[in-house]
């Protein structure tokens, strides 16, 4: 087993999608534990379709497939950031924006005809296609959106869980909205490359989920949501390497399994805590009721 | 005592739609003021005013003596729109850590004095049974409390508490009132209370502002809570009518307006 791994790690490819998809993993996990505390998943699913459509135009453009994805969803997402800072109550416009970015992004594949294999590489990723420049571009923008996530992140976490209370004490809301649409914008268009912009949730939505769902202070999500993206993209790539399977499938199959079982685990947790509740709520009214006779 | 509120004419417009015109108030330092009035009659955007979110359509407005929005630090608020956490398991407790110095730049690190200042506002709002569990498993009461304690950081000198006690039954809405009073006597803050019934407050408030038809009245209970002084404000015949220390307010047609909708 070892010794398959270590012959996997000779690749130069595989050791380029370990590196970058790593890096989305990080990216996406603490940019997608916002998204979770903002509830705007929607927004987030859109970006990357947004952005499939700067792929695709980019050709036309003698841009390449990132560049035009960049550009045209920090487009969309300073937009969406202007237009409301409380974005889940817009998610009506955001899918219109979105179905008529997928037109485009079909009508540029039908003017540059040579493309459909690129678009099926967009949609869906693929990690081992990653190259040395690519991922030197992807730590670059990596750094960048961390280090102004991390700048904001005191206030972002304030305005996300209170906003009004934040709005009372002097944080402007849409400056907030439309910094972290950016940050989300960029962070989805690296994590398209590795799993496609169609399983971009797998990377932002998933481990950030799970984290949500346990984590009971902002630094154990945050961190937790590190851990596990970190974990489903290695063995994702890994399994991927094993079985030569596409990697997105096994990305995403690993994150839909644990996002199963914790939402079941979570139910659970629920439950039994409700009842040992219940129980505990009996014995005191037991012991009021003798106290009042 | 010195002023802590000053409203001088203020009208307020909002989306070509005429909100407040004319409002006018003194509240003094350390005065617990009822604020009631019908639904969209601005009690809200008044409050608002008080911190600056709000733009003026004319007149003056002082808080502490600095304009509206500069004297924000001392001013506790507790919003009306509540929080929407559902599907996290975030506890009430890094709720109100977020909130404490919430608008300083870099990452929500915690130090040892910012969390005995969270412990202390939470004691304080009477809610350390329940500060660790996940907000969204909460009662409406216990949010309620916990919302209490994040407009209870950094020892505010007013307190803009709007509607505390939505969605309270009896028996909370007075606990709620008693830890409100209880904590306006050991700060000696200024309280702003808004609220849709009367009764429950009688006891604890200094003065009444009734808010309706744009503008507002303020003064003792009985000066404001008067069928001239309602009629006058509301521009119809207002009847208020007492009975074993409950105070009704009936529109002349018979209805039953919303200061009395909860008994």
């Amino acid at each position: 087993m070892i010794e398959h791994i270590a012959n996997y790690l000779s690749y130069e490819f595989v050791r380029n999608a370990l590196v970058a998809g790593s890096l989305a993993a990080v990216l996406g996990a603490v940019v997608g534990y916002f998204v979770v505390i903002r509830k705007v998943s929607f927004a987030a699913h859109a970006l990357a379709h947004i952005g499939f459509t700067g792929a695709t135009g980019a050709a036309l453009f003698a841009l390449s497939p990132l560049e035009g994805m960049l550009a045209i969803s920090v487009l969309a997402g300073i937009t969406m950031g202007a237009t409301g800072s409380r974005l889940q109550y817009s998610d009506q416009s955001i899918g219109m924006t979105l179905s008529i970015c997928m037109g485009l992004g079909v009508l540029f594949l039908a003017f540059y005809k040579g493309f459909a294999g690129q678009a099926t590489a967009i949609l869906f990723g693929n990690v081992f296609g990653v190259s040395h420049n690519q991922i030197i571009q992807t730590l670059f923008l990596s750094v960048i959106c961390l280090g102004t996530l991390l700048l904001f992140s005191r206030k972002l976490f304030f305005a996300s869980v209170q906003p009004d209370l934040a709005e009372g004490r002097g944080i402007s809301l849409s400056v907030l909205a439309v910094v972290f649409m950016m940050i989300l914008a960029v962070s989805v268009s690296l994590a398209s490359q590795v799993v496609g912009t169609l399983l971009v949730f797998t990377l932002i939505i998933g481990p950030a989920g799970i984290a949500s769902r346990f984590c009971r202070n902002f630094w154990s999500g945050m961190i937790t949501s590190v851990i596990i993206a970190l974990i489903t993209v290695w063995s994702g790539i890994l399994m991927a390497c094993f079985t030569s399977w596409p990697p997105s499938f096994c990305i995403s199959a690993i994150v839909f399994s644990l996002y199963s079982v914790s939402g079941i685990t979570q139910r659970f947790i629920i439950r039994m805590k409700s009842s040992a509740l219940h129980a505990d709520q009996y014995n005191r009214c037991e012991h009021d009721s003798v106290h009042s006779r | 005592m010195s002023a802590a509120i000053s409203i001088t004419n203020v009208g307020v417009r909002l989306g070509g739609h005429e909100i407040l015109r004319a409002v006018s108030a003194e509240i003094s330092s350390g005065e617990f003021i009822g604020v009631f009035g019908p639904n969209g009659a601005g009690k809200s955007t008044l409050m608002r005013c008080l911190l600056g979110l709000v733009p003026l359509n004319g007149g003056k407005l002082s808080v502490f003596g600095e304009s509206a929005g500069r004297a924000n630090r001392m001013i506790g608020y507790m919003p009306q729109t509540r929080t929407h956490l559902e599907n996290t398991a975030l506890s009430a407790r890094s709720l109100v850590a977020a909130a404490q110095e919430g608008n300083r730049w870099g990452m929500p690190w915690s130090t040892r004095v910012s969390r005995e200042e969270v412990g202390r506002v939470i004691q304080l709002a009477g809610a350390e049974e329940y500060a660790d569990r996940p907000f969204s498993v909460l009662s409406g009461g216990e949010k309620q409390r916990i919302l209490l304690a994040q407009a209870l950081i950094g020892e505010p000198r007013l307190l803009i508490l709007d509607e505390p006690l939505a969605s309270l039954d009896p028996r909370n809405q007075k606990r709620m009132i008693e830890c409100i009073a209880e904590i306006k006597a050991a700060t000696g803050a200024t309280v702003l209370f808004v609220a849709h019934d009367i009764n429950p407050l009688i006891s604890v408030m200094d003065r009444v502002m009734y808010v309706a038809g744009g503008s507002a009245v303020i003064g003792p209970a009985d000066d404001v809570i008067s069928s001239e002084a309602l009629s006058k404000l509301y521009g119809t015949k207002i009847r208020v009518v007492r009975t074993e220390g409950n105070i009704f307010i009936v529109i002349a047609n018979g209805n039953v307006t919303e200061s009395a909708r909860h008994d």
